[in-house]
């Protein structure tokens, strides 16, 4: 291995960037086979509702149509999508059934599948099927739902899936003689991740030899392909996924949703070929949503700013169902209120609750965005009222670099524990006020400058990432000399191919243009993966990568040993070859007559930290309520970076994403639980005009502890901060009119509304 | 009915429906899959072609309305080997990340820096705000765009 | 989001266009730059039974400007009103107005008289017509004939078309040199269907404003006239007063609803903004 990197650290330009750019990318939608289907589903265009008929009778007739399937042909039971993280038996009864029998929960849900020639004619079919719905009064709130007056499961008492709590300290005894508190409320809005391609599957099965193979698999392959292979009733191992490019997940796409068994049980079902291409409306009805919380909240300080403690309630619309990963936000919401802060007693509880609109899931900063939002809203509110200034209030309450590792509350019921690995917070944060010139902005806050108010904000973040338990690689020396890399990660459009390389060519000792690729996303390539969530891809497959490294070398070390008589601590793999002392040498080719196959793995139940600074300008014109973004620096520091260049990718990516979610991005519904946002002339994502000036600066320093890396995950910090600070300066921009932002998003008519408000 | 045009310098006959838009004509009955489509709506751009010189959404024009056009998708604007310039601009300021969005956004810089070489940043956020990014933030296909014209000043052809 | 069955046509005369339209019961429809239209077949809210492509009628292309004015074909598309230089003299508030319309592929396809007919509440062409007071010549079967702008936009995408009626050409009164104008368009993003805006002119005598015209789009179910505010304006300087008139006129002319994007009561000031702003800019 070498002392000194080559690669990795240096802002590398991409090897997957020689397809994409030329149009060669290949998609899930980019595939065809011979005899193949199209699938079309039909949804529900009622929220809540008991099934009285489905009659496809006249559907099948439609000439090109070969399948009409409903939840009668799915057998009984019918199949529920399970929960992936947080399984806990409470949960088991609102699983999402993959087809709706009895009862429709939300606008979307899945009431029968044609399988046709072309997916026009699927599509046509779909406007023959009748449904008969009897409309049950909709839950569109959490605080219907709360009220447990409509039931979306009548063999529950009540609506409400779960509470978690998240407890340090005594909360009760620090707010008791607390010299200062301030309760609020606050809200954040429903949106989603959206990324640009969206789902799709290919289903092949082999009658004959009693396989599938499903294509257009992402995020977390061999998951769902345990969850699938149950459903089926088929040996995990009789199934392959398989990844293609994946258009970006974000956290949303891959996990597993009705379709994921739909379609391989329509290809089974037909005996041929099955692909289905979600449409986006139907994207932005059926792919989990996120964000939807709300918080009645209590700080409590000491004069001098020292925060003593934090405590409250918090709400999330869940949706109709839990889903995969759905708990995710929600204890996120709970655990880490706190943040980059220094809270020794916490006792905040969320309650995670059922409304008839579309299940929620991760979406990148799962409630980090939400709860970071919260509290920083809640920090500056504060610091004003102590007379504190806000980054000096800040400053104060950071987490210190002689604290770490800092233990953050624990999370009931499965009593989690967590804590903060390394680093040292001021100094994101003076990185981040130094590049934004904060000390000259200063004289900015709060003037009235043609007709726009100015204001500014700084807020601090944590990203928690390199979630367990383990991830694999697998290295091969071709007979040519050359290394192949197959990684149990998969690709979402981060840029995997090319960090992966940069680290299996510095841990090899060669030049990158000695890999000849690095394949991931499929199960076929290693034994076992965990793929891609949590920020976890470079430290966990990375830390696998070094793994399998050092066991490649150590065979390769035994080889020529054997071959040059001398003991193989003696052999020095450099420069394509391998030396004895005595000077004789092998190439690497001739010790892999045939390819020589090395696995490696990396197992970890520590998160890693990465954390920074995000500051922003903003101009609120009152007029129009309109917001302009004169400025936006983040900074993050990831321990150890592996390459700068897709590094401030990711951070800046994510901030205009989470300027999508504080000004824009919003998922309707209407009291009957319809969606009103359904095509993206209405679900608003940020475009090239909106916010020109964002500057993203990536640091490394404090390499985590916890891998050998020394990297931690960091594609959500760009994300999280950004609610928080865009609402902070709003504030600041409009505090000589007493405005307090509580609510996300930020649109015209919310900022023109709260100005009205305030006269 | 049958329907002729030209694609990417080639000419091609295809039997299709008349509600078959070019997007799909493109990517499922001639098999070049480089024009992607993110909306079918006419929203994010992701199918962005070049008919008779102008950039267009595929999803939005009928394949039958192609009769007679000259069509040009990001394949067309590609080399056999390696990148042409604002390719390698899109690289070089890591402009792409998943790549969905990433031929639509090469088609469209690609008409807009061949009429305006001399466009600003302005200019080139304004046009590009047809196309739908989730990945980047916009900021390094901006650059990108910019840093590419210099290629269109010279030969006019960005190779 | 596939598309449904239809029948398609591409004629090559007004006449057999007109025929064609007249030959489905009203279920053919015609196809213009299609940027409306085709995604609203996408999203299956309309399914006509034959589509008539307008796209060979090279007649319906041109753009005329003479004494009377300016005539635009109904297949002129936003490009080519952007690139023709001499629309910037001849008719600037046009110009001005078209370059808020979608996004440049949009431009590149879409046309006036497909905008026209669509009627989009919130577009910008129809507030052009309204407020230019445009003439609009269609031709059916029944022959030839011209609907005031006023007359023609009848609620939210509906108008005084009938089925196997074409729009020929949009007639813009002459646009005396010295005339002065504004366009404030407020928007959540740029491209995106107005949440108000207003669009102006007025002739000045003497320093003070008169034959004002003043329109508005996206705050009711259809392009409006501001008569109230038109009176504000004639006969008087354009001043901070009749500047604070007008912009109370606006919001008291118009009671919008509520929608996903933006409250009614926003709205309502909004178009008060946008009409005190172009004024400004038109006085400037």
């Amino acid at each position: 291995m070498r002392t000194v990197n080559a690669f990795v650290g240096q802002p590398i330009e991409r090897l997957e960037d020689f397809r994409f750019v030329r149009g060669r990318g290949q998609y899930v939608d980019d595939l065809a086979r011979n005899d193949m289907l199209h699938a079309a589903i039909l949804r529900s265009a009622v929220a809540h509702g008991r099934i009285r008929t489905i009659d496809v009778s006249r559907a099948k007739k439609v000439p090109g149509v070969h399948a009409v399937i409903t939840a009668a042909d799915l057998g009984d039971p019918i199949p529920l999508v399970p929960m992936r993280l947080q399984p806990m038996p409470e949960f088991e009864a609102f699983g999402q059934p993959v087809m709706a029998r009895d009862k429709v929960r939300y606008v979307g849900e899945a009431l029968a599948m044609v399988l046709a020639d072309s997916a026009g004619v699927a599509e046509d079919a779909l406007s023959a099927i009748e449904v008969d719905i009897e409309p049950l009064p909709a839950v569109a709130n959490w605080q219907s739902a709360a009220k447990n007056e409509t039931l979306l499961f009548e063999n529950k008492d009540s609506n409400v899936t779960m509470k978690f709590r998240a407890v340090l300290g005594d909360a009760a005894a620090a707010f008791k003689d607390a010299p200062y508190t301030r309760r609020e409320s606050f809200s954040t809005q429903r949106h989603t991740a959206l990324p640009m391609e969206p789902r799709g599957l290919l289903a092949e099965w082999d009658a004959a030899s009693g396989r599938l193979t499903l294509s257009g698999a992402a995020k977390v392959l061999f998951a769902n392909r345990r969850i699938l292979a149950k459903q089926l009733g088929l040996a995990v191992d009789a199934i392959d996924m398989v990844e293609y490019d994946v258009g970006g997940s974000f956290g949303a796409r891959g996990e597993f949703y009705p379709e994921d068994f739909l379609i391989p049980f329509a290809a089974r079902h037909v005996g041929r070929p099955v692909k289905w291409t979600e449409d986006r409306r139907e994207h932005l009805m059926t792919m989990n949503h996120a964000r939807e919380a709300a918080c009645d909240v209590e700080i409590a300080c000491a004069r001098d700013g020292t925060i003593l403690g934090l405590r409250g309630h918090a709400f999330v619309d869940m949706g109709a169902y839990m889903r995969t990963n759905g708990a995710v936000g929600a204890r996120n919401i709970a655990q880490f209120m706190s943040g980059a802060y220094r809270v020794p007693n916490i006792d905040l509880d969320v309650s995670l609750l059922l409304t008839n609109k579309t299940p929620v899931g991760t979406y990148r900063g799962p409630g980090r965005f939400e709860t970071d939002f919260f509290r920083e809203r809640l920090l500056d509110m504060a610091a004003r009222d102590l007379g504190i200034d806000q980054i000096e209030f800040r400053r104060r309450n950071l987490v210190r670099e002689a604290d770490m590792p800092y233990k953050v509350a624990t999370i009931a019921p499965f009593e989690h524990k967590d804590e903060l690995d390394s680093g040292d917070y001021q100094v994101t944060l003076n990185r981040c006020l130094g590049e934004f010139g904060w000390a000259e902005k200063e004289k900015l806050k709060g003037k009235l400058i043609d007709g726009r108010y100015h204001g500014l904000a700084v807020c601090c973040f944590i990203e928690g990432g390199a979630a367990g338990p383990k991830e694999s690689a697998r290295l091969v020396l071709e007979t040519n000399g050359t290394l192949t890399v197959y990684m149990g990660s998969s690709g979402v459009g981060q840029g995997l191919e090319t960090a992966f390389a940069q680290i299996a060519a510095d841990a090899m000792d060669m030049p990158m243009d000695r890999i000849n690729q690095v394949f991931h996303g499929s199960t076929t390539y290693v034994s076992d993966g965990y793929g891609s969530y949590h920020s976890r891809s470079i430290v966990m497959g990375g830390s696998a990568v070094l793994d399998a490294a050092t066991k490649l070398r150590a065979a390769m070390s035994a080889e020529a040993a054997r071959r040059l008589n001398c003991g193989a601590a003696e052999v020095v793999l450099a420069d394509g070859r391998a030396t004895a002392p005595d000077g004789k040498s092998v190439s690497w080719a001739e010790l892999a007559p045939e390819p020589l196959s090395v696995e490696g793995a990396f197992s970890n139940h520590k998160h890693t930290w990465a954390y920074g600074a995000h500051a922003a300008h903003v101009a609120v014109d009152p007029k129009t309520g309109a917001v302009a973004l004169i400025d936006y620096v983040a900074v993050e520091n990831c321990g150890r970076m592996i390459n700068p260049l897709t590094l401030k990718g990711q951070l800046v990516g994510a901030v205009v994403q989470g300027l999508g979610g504080a000004f824009m991005e919003h998922l309707a519904y209407d009291e009957n639980g319809q969606l009103l946002t359904g095509s993206l002339a209405d679900y608003l994502i940020p475009t090239a005009s909106d916010f020109p000036k964002i500057r993203g600066f990536v640091m490394e320093s404090h390499p985590s502890p916890i891998n050998p890396l020394g990297a931690k995950g960091a594609g959500e910090g760009g994300i999280i901060s950004v609610g928080g600070v865009i609402a902070n300066a709003v504030a600041d921009a409009l505090r000589s009119l007493g405005v307090e932002p509580r609510d996300l998003p930020l649109s015209p008519s919310r900022v023109w509304q709260l100005v009205q408000d305030a006269k | 009915m049958p329907v002729k045009f030209e694609v990417n310098g080639k000419p091609v006959e295809v039997e299709v429906e008349p509600r078959l838009t070019l997007a799909d004509c493109l990517r499922h009955h001639l098999r070049l899959t480089g024009t992607h489509v993110g909306c079918e709506h006419g929203v994010c751009g992701s199918c962005t072609v070049l008919v008779d010189g102008a950039a267009v959404r595929s999803c939005l024009l009928l394949a039958v309305q192609a009769e007679g056009a000259k069509v040009v998708t990001v394949e067309g604007l590609s080399l056999e080997e390696g990148l042409t310039l604002l390719q390698a601009s899109f690289r070089k300021h890591h402009a792409l990340q998943c790549g969905f969005c990433t031929p639509g956004m090469i088609t469209t810089a690609h008409a807009l820096l061949s009429e305006e070489p001399d466009c600003d940043a302005d200019r080139v956020r304004e046009v590009l705000s047809g196309n739908l990014c989730r990945c980047t933030g916009y900021i390094s296909i901006v650059e990108a765009v910019l840093d590419a014209r210099s290629a269109y000043k010279r030969d006019g052809k960005g190779a | 989001m596939k598309l449904p069955p239809f029948e398609y046509a591409c004629p090559t005369t007004l006449s057999d266009a007109v025929a064609l339209l007249a030959s489905h019961d009203g279920e053919a429809k015609p196809l213009a730059g299609g940027q409306s239209l085709v995604p609203m077949l996408a999203f299956r809210v309309a399914s006509p039974s034959l589509l008539v492509d307008l796209r060979k009628l090279a007649e319906l292309r041109q753009i005329k400007i003479a004494d009377d004015g300016v005539t635009l074909g109904a297949m002129v598309r936003w490009r080519d009103i952007l690139d023709d230089a001499r629309l910037r003299k001849a008719h600037p508030l046009l110009v001005a107005a078209v370059e808020h319309v979608a996004h440049y592929q949009i431009r590149n396809r879409g046309t006036v008289g497909g905008s026209i007919a669509h009627a989009d509440p919130a577009a910008e062409m129809p507030g052009i017509v309204v407020t230019c007071e445009a003439k609009i010549a269609v031709v059916g079967k029944s022959g030839a004939r011209v609907i005031d702008a006023a007359n023609f936009f009848q609620g939210p995408l509906m108008t005084a078309l009938k089925p196997d009626e074409i729009i020929t050409e949009i007639r813009l009164p002459a646009w005396p040199a010295k005339r002065r104008f504004g366009f404030q368009e407020f928007a959540r993003r740029r491209g995106d269907f107005a949440l108000a805006a207003a669009m102006l002119f007025y002739d000045e005598e003497g320093g003070k404003a008169g034959n004002a015209h003043v329109g508005a789009i996206g705050v009711a179910d259809r392009p409006l006239r501001l008569p109230a505010v038109e009176q504000v304006l004639n006969g008087n300087k354009i001043d901070e007063v009749t500047l604070a008139n007008a912009e109370a006129a606006a919001s008291a002319s118009v009671d919008p609803h509520d929608d996903i994007h933006a409250g009614g009561a926003y709205r309502k000031a909004l178009i008060g903004v946008m009409v005190e702003r172009a004024l400004k800019s038109a006085a400037a």
